[in-house]
């Protein structure tokens, strides 16, 4: 607590800066990194200054934006839970937020209203989740996470019924939104400055958060207010959720992984861990963004399926090691 | 300081009538043991004072408010509670464990100065756990762990002190030390309130009593009016022979034969 907060956050927000002149620079026309930044400075060719700025920058700052809504979510999640395994996709918020998204693509909508849709969805599964778990007494962190698991996998049935009674025209759209895809996403920056707002928010909260991961009992006894304070973890991963999954569809794993990496490198402060989940969650995304894009390219991939590559592994291993 | 005060109080056991209201004080320079059976209530009663649970009846007051007009932050400036229970959730080491105790005292803006560093340090040497200031709580043993919790109460530095079992996992050096510390803390004019399953310990250091019946019963007053062999007979169901060693009373169990 007392060593200092901005070295890993200075390291983090250069690894990030890295990640994405890289991702900008890589397709199928390559641009070199020191033209780059002289783009985005206003000077290059006229073509690159399209392929920078309107196509492939938009794209990469989505992508940093939704990994780091993501992680931060997921690090939300883990404290109000006390359980490492919480993160958005395994608690079925994910899962509600596609549900909303199908049913507007099945009803042949499109744009604006399929977000609106996933968002609502999201809001919808978090409030089932989190209310069902929380029954006549409190939320019990095991109770919960059974409870999003199997909201999770009714969500999964609903999901494969849709597939499978849609006209065979909407399937592409669908899948790819399935399995995310950040080439969906519209403008970047809502999602950016939300995030940047709650990495703001996190520095007076920090510290209670750090005393409520003791245990609520804990915490009460050392004056923090407790249920005001899990209301408010609860509303904001709710929302950060909502935000990435309407971006860029269901995407699995960054929240779950990215904060348990941090931690395991970083200890436990939130006041450090919450803002480096941020950077590193959307630095992963770009990187894996990128992957998706050449590694079958022209074709692109969906960048949720390079991250539960990532990531079930990860989680796996997590699971053994748990006692 | 401001006395804990329990006025007409009934704490809340599921499936348990009433009983008897609780009213006392706990006044600055005294040191309350709670005695009683197992499942008698003792650690809803320490909750239950601390906030942590609301009463079937009655309040709990700090000075002439009650605990339910006062912030929780407020409270925890006040009252500090050991728990018999610990959650260990995330990973954290002894020394952040300890410097947790300084919560009420920072703003939600301030970081914790290397004066608070300093605070926690110290309570972690007087418990005689200060050499493990950077080991993992998880990976120290039953006794340390409990010195450690209530090392992150005097770092906290309540007027009022609530244990629940504070010498559970104890050696007795370490029992020893504990009860002379609170002892200490008592006579520069806090005050303490514990439950103890040793009725011996609470003969010797505790200067007030309240013994807690399984039905909801329940009496209080100095220790020395307390210690009758008949009525902690009856408390734990058990024979006791009682004998005098250094001028205070020494509780022994029978032998069933």
């Amino acid at each position: 607590m007392s060593r200092p907060l901005l070295k890993p956050l200075l390291v983090l927000v250069l690894a990030g800066l890295a990640a994405m002149v890289l991702s900008v620079g890589t397709g199928s026309v390559s641009v070199p990194p020191g033209q780059v930044l002289a783009v985005i400075l206003g000077e290059g060719s006229g073509l690159q200054q399209t392929l920078v700025l309107e196509l492939r920058l938009p794209r990469t700052l989505s992508a940093f934006a939704t990994g780091g809504l993501l992680a931060v979510a997921g690090a939300l999640m883990q404290v109000l839970l006390r359980n490492p395994l919480a993160d958005p996709y395994v608690l079925g918020l994910s899962g509600g937020a596609a549900v909303g998204a199908l049913l507007a693509m099945l009803a042949g909508l499109g744009g604006l209203i399929v977000s609106g849709s996933a968002f609502a969805g999201a809001l919808l599964a978090t409030l089932m989740v989190f209310g069902l778990a929380h029954g006549t007494g409190s939320w019990t962190p095991s109770r919960l996470l059974l409870t999003g698991v199997v909201v999770a996998a009714g969500w999964g049935a609903v999901i494969t019924l849709m597939l499978a009674i849609s006209p065979a025209q909407r399937l592409p759209g669908m899948l790819y939104w399935l399995m995310g895809d950040v080439s969906y996403a519209r403008s970047p920056w809502p999602a950016l400055v939300l995030l940047l707002l709650v990495c703001l928010l996190v520095v007076p909260l920090g510290r209670s958060l750090n005393v409520l991961a003791r245990g609520p009992m804990q915490a009460a006894a050392l004056g923090v207010a407790v249920r005001p304070l899990e209301w408010t973890i609860y509303i904001l991963a709710s929302l950060l959720t909502a935000t990435a999954v309407t971006m860029a569809g269901s995407i699995g794993f960054v929240g779950l992984v990215v904060p348990h990496m941090l931690r395991l490198v970083l200890g436990n402060d939130q006041r450090l861990i919450l803002p480096a989940c941020a950077l590193a969650g959307g630095t992963l995304l770009v990187l894996a963004d990128t992957l998706a894009r050449v590694v079958i390219a022209p074709e692109q991939l969906p960048v949720g399926v390079i991250t539960a590559l990532l990531g079930v592994p990860t989680f796996l291993y997590l699971l053994y090691r748990s006692r | 300081m401001n006395p804990l005060r329990a006025k007409e109080l009934v704490i809340d056991i599921p499936g348990r009538d009433d009983g008897q209201p609780l009213s006392f004080t706990v006044e600055p320079g005294q040191i309350w043991g709670v005695l009683g059976p197992n499942g008698a209530g003792k650690t809803t009663l320490l909750h239950t004072l601390a906030g942590l649970r609301p009463p079937r009846q009655g309040t709990v007051c700090l000075a002439d408010y009650s605990l339910t007009e006062l912030r929780r932050r407020q409270i925890s400036q006040q009252l500090g509670l050991v728990f018999q229970e610990r959650q260990d959730g995330f990973p954290a080491t002894v020394l952040e464990t300890a410097l947790i105790g300084r919560h009420p005292w920072l703003s939600p803006w301030q970081m914790e100065s290397g004066e608070d560093e300093r605070i926690a340090r110290q309570a972690l040497e007087t418990l005689d756990v200060g050499q493990l200031s950077d080991r993992l709580v998880s990976t120290l043993s039953g006794g340390e762990r409990q010195r450690v919790a209530i090392a992150t109460v005097l770092t906290q530095a309540p007027d009022t002190w609530l244990l629940d079992e504070p010498t559970n996992h104890l050696d007795l050096h370490h029992q020893v030390s504990v009860l002379e510390l609170l002892t200490e803390q008592a006579r520069s004019g806090r005050s303490v309130f514990m439950c103890l399953h040793d009725l011996n310990l609470a003969a010797r250091w505790c200067n007030h009593l309240l013994l807690l019946y399984p039905n909801g019963d329940a009496c209080w007053g100095p220790a020395e009016r307390m210690l009758a062999p008949a009525a902690l007979e009856r408390l734990y169901d058990q024979e006791l022979l009682t004998v005098e060693v250094d001028g205070a009373p020494l509780f022994v169990p029978k032998k069933a034969r």
